[in-house]
C-alpha cells in the first residue's frame, strides 16, 4: 500500500465565466466517493486563491526571526489549486482517478507518490 | 563438450531478459533482479567451462540467480525487509505456479508492459525494454539513441527508480486497458527489432537474437490480441524484413542492398507467413502505420526480381501512410520509390525540406540519387557522410566502398 498525492494546478485569477463550478464540484465528489469506496481516501480539498499565501523562510537552527513574505513560494502562471491524498496498492487505479479529476476540471493534474510504503509520517484521522 | 566464453555470451544475450523477468517477479525489485542474474552469469563463467553447459542454461541461471539473491539479502541487512519477505514468499516455486493477473502467461510480456507503462517517457520505455528484455548494455543503448552514455545511464536509473517509488505495476494490463497500452509496446518492439536487424555497432550487421526476440514477442502479442490489426501488421513487417536476412550479407559479411540481393536466399516460409498476415490484417479495413509498412514489404517480397517491383503500389502505400502518420522517414522512403517511377531528379527534389541529417539512410538515398544523376563529387561526399554516421562494420565498409567508387568516377570526369 502506497500513499499518493494528486495535485491540481489552477491558472491565476477567477475561474472562466463559462465554467459551471457546481458541475465540476459534483464530478469531483463522484471521484472522491469512488476513492472512499475503494478504502483509500485520506483527504481532499481545494485551496484558497494563491494571493492568500504567506511564504516563511528561516535558516535552520537560527536564532534569527523568520522572514515572512506576502505571497506564494513560487510566482507562476499556474499554482497548486487543490489536492487529494489517498492510499492504494494499484498505481493504475490511482492514475485512473487522476485522469477523471483532470477530465472533470480540465486542469493539469500531477500524481506523486509519498516516500516509502504505507502511511507517510503523520497519521491521518483513523489513527 | 567444452564451453567457451562465446557460448556463455550467447546464453547471456538470449536468456538475460527471460531470467530478469522471472527474477523481478520473484524479488519485486528490478535492480535486485539484475544483480542476481549478473551474479549467476559470473558463476556460470567459472563453472560452465569446467563442468559443462547445464541441460537448461536459462533454468540454471534463474535458479542460481534466485539463490544468489537470497544469499545477498541475508547478508545485506540494509535491504528492505519486504524484499526478503518477497523472496521467502515466492522462493518455493520457479515463478510458474503463481496466480496470473493478466491473460498471458509470459513473464517477458509482463516485463514489456511494465517497461512500456504510459507513466514513463517513450525514451525511458525503449531504454528499459532494451536493457531489461534485450540484455543490451547501457553504452549500446546510448549509442542507439545518439546520446552520451552518462545521459542514458541516468535515464535508466531514473526510470527504474520511478517504477519503484510510484509503484508502477509489474503485470500485463487488464483486457479493457490492453488496446490503449499496445501502441507503445508496438513502437518499442519495433525499435528492438530494428536494432536486431541492423546493429548500432559492431562487426556483425545485425543481432539475430534480438530480432528473433522481437518477433517472438510479436507473435505472443498477436496471440494475445487477435483483433488488433496493428499487432499483426508489426509481426508481418518484422517477418518480411527478417526473411531477407540471409541475402543481406555476402560471404565476406558485407552488406548487399535489396536490389542486388539473391532472392532465392530469402526465407520462403517467413515470406509466406508474412504475406498471409498482411492479407489477414488489411482485410480488417483499419490500416495503421505498421500494416502499411508490412504491405510495402509484401510488395517487395512478391517481386521475382528487383525490376519486377510494383513501384506505383509502393508509392500509393507510402501516400496512405503519410495521411495517417506523416514523418520525414516515410517521406524519405516514398522518395526512393518515386525515383524508380519518375527518375532521380524528381526524387531528389522531394528530399529538400527533410531534416534527417543524423540518419544514415538519408545520406545513402541522396548519394544514390546524385550518383544516378552522375553528380559524382556530391555523391561521394554523401556516401562519406553516411559512412561517418555508421558504427556498424559491414554497413560502414559498404558505404566507404561506395564513396571510393563515386570518388573514382568523379576523378575520371575531371
Amino acid at each position: 500500500m502506497k500513499t499518493y498525492l494528486i495535485s491540481l494546478f489552477s491558472p491565476d485569477g477567477p475561474p472562466p465565466e463559462d465554467l459551471d463550478l457546481t458541475t465540476v464540484m459534483a464530478d469531483l465528489e463522484l471521484v472522491n466517493a469512488d476513492i472512499r469506496a475503494a478504502g483509500g481516501w485520506v483527504f481532499a480539498g481545494g485551496l484558497a486563491d494563491q494571493g492568500s499565501a504567506t511564504t516563511i523562510r528561516r535558516p535552520r537552527d537560527s536564532v534569527a526571526d523568520a522572514v515572512l513574505t506576502d505571497g506564494p513560494f513560487a510566482e507562476a502562471k499556474e499554482h497548486l489549486g487543490g489536492l487529494t491524498i489517498l492510499r492504494s496498492d494499484d498505481y493504475d487505479v490511482v492514475l485512473g482517478w487522476a485522469e477523471r479529476i483532470a477530465g472533470a476540471t480540465g486542469l493539469p493534474v500531477e500524481v506523486r507518490p509519498f516516500q516509502g510504503e504505507g502511511d507517510p509520517g503523520q497519521a491521518p484521522t483513523d489513527r | 563438450m567444452t564451453v567457451s566464453g562465446a557460448d556463455i555470451a550467447r546464453v547471456f544475450r538470449t536468456e538475460y531478459g527471460r531470467a530478469v523477468s522471472v527474477l523481478i517477479r520473484a524479488l519485486g525489485d528490478i535492480d535486485l533482479a539484475e544483480e542476481a542474474v549478473q551474479d549467476a552469469f559470473t558463476v556460470a563463467v567459472e563453472r560452465w567451462p569446467r563442468e559443462g553447459m547445464p541441460p537448461s542454461p536459462a533454468g540454471w541461471i534463474i535458479t542460481t540467480a534466485r539463490r544468489r539473491a537470497i544469499d545477498r539479502l541475508r547478508r545485506e541487512s540494509t535491504r528492505e525487509a519486504r524484499q526478503a519477505e518477497a523472496v521467502a514468499l515466492h522462493a518455493p516455486d520457479e515463478g510458474s505456479g503463481l496466480p496470473e493477473e493478466g491473460p498471458v502467461r509470459d513473464e517477458r510480456l509482463r516485463l514489456v508492459f511494465t517497461c512500456c507503462h504510459p507513466a514513463l517517457s517513450r525514451e525511458a520505455q525503449v531504454a528499459l525494454t532494451l536493457r531489461l528484455l534485450g540484455g543490451l548494455t547501457t553504452p549500446e543503448i546510448a549509442h542507439a539513441f545518439l546520446v552520451p552514455e552518462a545521459t542514458m545511464a541516468q535515464r535508466i536509473v531514473r526510470a527504474k527508480s520511478k517504477i519503484r517509488s510510484a509503484g508502477i505495476p509489474y503485470r500485463v494490463p487488464r483486457d479493457e486497458d490492453l488496446p490503449a497500452r499496445l501502441a507503445s509496446v508496438l513502437a518499442v518492439l519495433y525499435l528492438v527489432f530494428t536494432e536486431g536487424h541492423t546493429a548500432t555497432a559492431g562487426d556483425d550487421l545485425g543481432r539475430p537474437d534480438l530480432a528473433a526476440e522481437a518477433i517472438r514477442l510479436g507473435r505472443v502479442l498477436v496471440e494475445l490480441m487477435p483483433d488488433e490489426p496493428e499487432a499483426m501488421g508489426l509481426l508481418a513487417l518484422m517477418l518480411l524484413t527478417e526473411a531477407r536476412r540471409p541475402a543481406r550479407t555476402d560471404a565476406a559479411g558485407d552488406l548487399v542492398l535489396l536490389a542486388d540481393q539473391d532472392r532465392s536466399l530469402w526465407d520462403a516460409a517467413l515470406v509466406a507467413e508474412g504475406h498471409a498476415l498482411v492479407r489477414r490484417c488489411l482485410r480488417r479495413g483499419a490500416p495503421g502505420p505498421y500494416q502499411l509498412q508490412a504491405a510495402v514489404n509484401a510488395v517487395h517480397t512478391s517481386a521475382a526480381t528487383a525490376a519486377d517491383t510494383d513501384w506505383s503500389q509502393v508509392v500509393a502505400l507510402y501516400d496512405h501512410q503519410l495521411r495517417i502518420a506523416p514523418t520525414d522517414v516515410v517521406r524519405l522512403n516514398r522518395a526512393v520509390a518515386v525515383a524508380e517511377l519518375d527518375g532521380p531528379q524528381a526524387a531528389l527534389a522531394l528530399l529538400d525540406g527533410i531534416d534527417l541529417e543524423g540518419y544514415v539512410a538519408f545520406h545513402v538515398v541522396r548519394a544514390e540519387l546524385l550518383g544516378r544523376l552522375e553528380r559524382w563529387p556530391e555523391s561521394a561526399a554523401e556516401w562519406e557522410r553516411a559512412a561517418g554516421l555508421s558504427d556498424n562494420a559491414p554497413e560502414s565498409r559498404h558505404l566507404r566502398a561506395r564513396a571510393a567508387g563515386a570518388a573514382a568516377r568523379a576523378g575520371d570526369r575531371r
